[in-house]
């Protein structure tokens, strides 16, 4: 039993290794920042996710108790990434290409980065 | 009265269940101390909070993030493959402009932190109306199938749960 667990917990580690590992190597390998974004915000966080579900199962199965705060984690995980790599894309939008580099937006407003939003008429 | 003790029901039950995993152990009185976070909290934020978004099918949701957890372990094999075995000069990045049919801003956030997180795809960018949003797809030779499945897997899906 207590090999069965330990294997189990060495399995999410090694795979949450090769993950973190990928999502490193992106980072070097990709030429463009835009491109440069998709390595860290996704292969590492099945690599983030793999060290937490290993966290969870070696308190479940040999300290024998319930442990949170790894899920608060992957929530605030979840949170935190998509707008970090919201910022980085703006920033680089801002310094790097014009609205013409650019596909169009499908109505009669530009991209919020180069263009002042309209009134909202429901503005109070 | 009901409403003004508990502006935001579910804001309530999740800041409980959250203080409850940062203390890491349930007893009566940390359950209490959460409680008292749970119904603090959202009086002392509803007035910076005016339009709030209701969650209509609280089950929806559930299905939601399963799909969504799913889709994230997909998303980390295949870009792990497309940075292991493709050569860059193979990689056709390019931008694809999704258009919205959501109109809530916290809809909207949920469904652009979801692009970000799946399948090699980032939202970049918001129309300044809001009603499309931009997306750097890391490799796809077919941006109307990308555009599609965005709109077909995840915003109907947030558009019941919205509204």
């Amino acid at each position: 039993m207590e090999f069965v667990s330990e294997l189990l917990i060495s399995f999410f580690l090694v795979v949450a290794g090769i993950f973190g590992l990928v999502g490193s190597f992106g980072m070097i390998k990709l030429r463009d920042t835009m491109k440069r974004l998709h390595a860290p915000t996704k292969a590492t966080t099945l690599g983030v996710g793999g060290v937490l579900i290993a966290s969870m199962l070696y308190f479940l199965l040999v300290k024998g108790g319930l442990s949170f705060h790894e899920l608060l984690i992957t929530l605030f995980l979840f949170l935190t990434a998509p707008i970090t790599a919201n910022f980085i894309a703006k920033t680089y939008l801002q310094a790097n290409l014009r609205p013409s580099d650019l596909p169009g937006t499908e109505s009669e407003y530009g991209w919020s980065v180069y263009q002042d939003p309209p009134k909202r008429s429901d503005e109070e | 009265m009901i409403g003004r003790i508990f502006p935001h029901p579910l804001l309530s039950v999740l800041l409980t269940a959250v203080w409850l995993g940062l203390v890491n152990k349930v007893t009566p009185g940390n359950l209490l101390l959460g409680a008292i976070l749970g119904i603090l909290v959202p009086i002392m934020t509803a007035p910076y909070w005016p339009r709030r978004a209701k969650i209509g099918r609280p089950l929806r949701v559930i299905e939601y993030f399963m799909i969504v957890l799913w889709d994230i372990v997909v998303a980390n094999v295949e870009v792990s493959m497309i940075i292991l075995f493709k050569r860059n000069r193979d990689i056709h990045s390019q931008w694809v402009t999704v258009p919205l049919e959501l109109t809530s801003p916290e809809a909207i956030t949920v469904l652009a932190g979801t692009i970000t997180m799946t399948p090699g795809t980032v939202s970049s960018m918001l129309a300044t109306d809001g009603s499309s949003i931009l997306v750097h797809c890391l490799h796809t030779d077919d941006p109307e199938g990308v555009r599609d499945n965005i709109k077909s897997r995840y915003e109907w899906r947030l558009k019941e749960i919205f509204q």
